[in-house]
């Protein structure tokens, strides 16, 4: 046998190994969402959705930590939008290449990186302890705003650096303002982008349990929060809480939690992927 | 309002928000430092570092953080184990060997992996991969390192494969054509071309999955167990630095109390690894980007 043969031999080898490493990672992905929905499908009812919290795992639903969601979703989108895309049009459009600008850059990319759970740390403290917000949904999701507010940033800055200079000076050409440039062409042109950055960063924080749990977001909650001040409970709270109780017809619960909290997620991520593609169709500069 | 009044206000409300970034930073640093220094004003630093029992919810109360920082260690890197040969692999295959339509449904498939949350994975460990696992070394204890650092290397196999496919696509065409050129096979073109001219890509993508799997906390809480442990046998219930944090959260610790201080302590060992190894990849990428034109 020469050389080329065995060659031949090995990069077919790898082919094949490559194909099952990546068949692997969606039969995962296909078996996982199988077992949830074997498991938790038959579940899913009207009494399931509608029911308050129970000692009794056939009675209990997930009315509060549904309400919980809906509410985290809502004030963090809130905060974090409005703050997320300033940030992102500051950082692009206003600063020239500085010590500043790099500092804030290291700065955004590290915070990116910091764990979940920290930013926990970070809002037990500063949010429930030093502005007496307590264990409260506005505790909570202000905590959850600074977690994913560098999501926001970044996609905000990549879709306004996708829109070409020759836009920008046009608007000048026609005597307007930076910020009438900014407001009139530039966002509009990179809306698809952004909004793209928004989904994801809200359905990053749909998901997240660490942080609210450190915030001290209970796992009992009787009533449905009526007010941004009182306590709460989210989706992801309640599953874990049902995963930790030895009886069964629990985990049963956790299962149909968690085929709603995916399917939740799932619909935000495809959402957001739908989006950049339309857009990106849109504006092909 | 003249325009320009607007503009300067405008301008200063956009960098308003930009220093609350700045602040983010400095309030989390702020509250891990102000609370760990009144940790060690009680607990000396070298019982912190050296000890090797941690039991501060105990009569008899260790403070010794390397139990936590070992069972930290050893989830994630069960979970690197299992995430490198395969995101690598699946990184080559999409970007060397794939047919493009193939890499364009599955690299948002795989992605949906990253999407799940967390606590999704910590039920799929515990219900799932623990089981199994029982079949196979049937002496595992029904909360272990090796089942939690399995599933966390499931949830990274997206972070290390779709971060380093894009690396190896952003390699000029012209220079995977040239080892084409003279006589080379896919896989030669991939590991002694393709993967060189990636590597600082993939390297960055590797520490930030690491980086991720170390602050990774709902997995392992939830199947790892909260048994603080000097030891590397995988079988055995283990706890990390996160799983700690949960663990404090959920009971009824006073504020101000030396628990509640231990885990803005673990909160800042923490804290200390992530930013290292986040700064190592920034630097990595800044310093070795390789530019083509």
């Amino acid at each position: 046998m020469n050389r080329g043969y065995i060659n031949r031999i090995k990069d077919k080898a790898f082919g094949l190994v490559g194909l099952i490493a990546t068949l692997f990672g969606l039969l995962i992905l296909t078996f996982l969402i199988g077992q949830v929905f074997y498991e938790g499908y038959n579940r899913i009812d009207l009494d399931f959705i509608k029911s308050l919290p129970s000692r009794k795992p056939e009675k209990a639903g997930i009315y509060t930590a549904l309400a919980g969601t809906v509410w985290i979703l809502f004030l963090t989108t809130i905060f974090s939008l409005p703050l997320g895309i300033s940030t992102g049009i500051y950082l692009e459009e206003y600063t020239k290449k500085s010590r500043f600008t790099d500092l804030l850059e290291i700065n955004v990319s590290n915070l990116a990186g910091v764990p979940s759970i920290i930013y926990g740390l970070l809002g037990l403290e500063v949010f429930g302890r030093m502005l007496n917000l307590g264990n409260s949904l506005l505790a909570g999701a202000l905590t959850l705003s600074l977690l994913v507010l560098p999501i926001i940033i970044v996609t905000t800055r990549e879709a306004i650096r996708a829109v070409p200079n020759s836009l920008r000076m046009a608007s000048y050409g026609l005597g307007a303002s930076k910020w009438q440039t900014i407001w009139e062409q530039i966002l509009p042109a990179s809306m698809g982008g952004i909004l793209t950055g928004v989904i994801l960063a809200i359905s990053r924080a749909v998901g997240e349990t660490a942080p609210l749990l450190v915030v001290g977001a209970l796992a009992y909650v009787p009533f449905a929060p009526s007010s941004p001040l009182d306590e709460f409970t989210v989706l992801p709270i309640q599953i874990f809480n049902w995963i930790s109780r030895p009886q069964h017809g629990f985990s049963v619960n956790a299962a149909a939690a968690i085929l709603l909290l995916l399917t939740i997620t799932f619909i935000m991520n495809g959402v957001a992927v739908y989006l950049r593609n339309r857009w990106q169709k849109k504006h092909n500069w | 309002m003249t325009q320009k009044n607007k503009e300067v206000c405008i301008e200063l409300v956009l960098k308003l928000s930009g220093t609350i970034t700045v602040l983010t930073t400095f309030g989390i640093i702020w509250v891990l430092f102000s609370e760990s220094f009144s940790f060690f004003k009680e607990v000396s630093i070298v019982e912190f570092l050296t000890d090797n029992q941690w039991t501060p919810l105990f009569a008899n109360k260790r403070f010794g953080i390397m139990p936590l920082i070992s069972g930290t260690l050893l989830t994630t890197a069960i979970a690197l184990t299992v995430a490198l040969p395969l995101g690598l692999s699946i990184a080559i295959y999409l970007s060397e060997y794939a047919p493009k339509r193939l890499r364009l449904i599955v690299k948002p498939l795989l992605e949906m992996l990253a999407s799940i949350p967390t606590v999704v994975y910590g039920f799929f460990a515990l219900m799932i991969v623990t089981p199994f696992l029982k079949t196979i070394l049937p002496n595992i204890s029904g909360f272990n390192a090796l089942s939690a650092g399995i599933v966390m290397g499931i949830m990274i196999i997206p972070f290390i494969s779709s971060m380093s496919e894009d690396a190896l696509r952003s390699v000029p065409k012209s220079i995977r054509e040239a080892s084409y050129g003279i006589g080379a096979t896919r896989l030669q073109t991939s590991f002694r071309v393709m993967v060189p001219a990636a590597s600082s890509g993939i390297i960055v993508s590797v520490i930030l999955a690491f980086s991720r799997a170390i602050g990774e906390t709902m997995i392992v809480a939830i199947a790892a167990g909260q048994q603080p442990r000097l030891t590397l046998n995988p079988l055995v219930p283990i706890e990390t630095i996160t799983a700690y944090i949960v663990q404090v959260s959920l009971g009824d610790v006073p504020h101000g109390s030396l628990e509640y201080k231990t885990i803005f302590a673990a909160g800042m060992t923490l804290f200390v690894f992530t930013f290292i190894l986040n700064n190592i990849a920034f630097w990595v990428r800044k310093k070795f980007r390789e530019e083509y034109e």
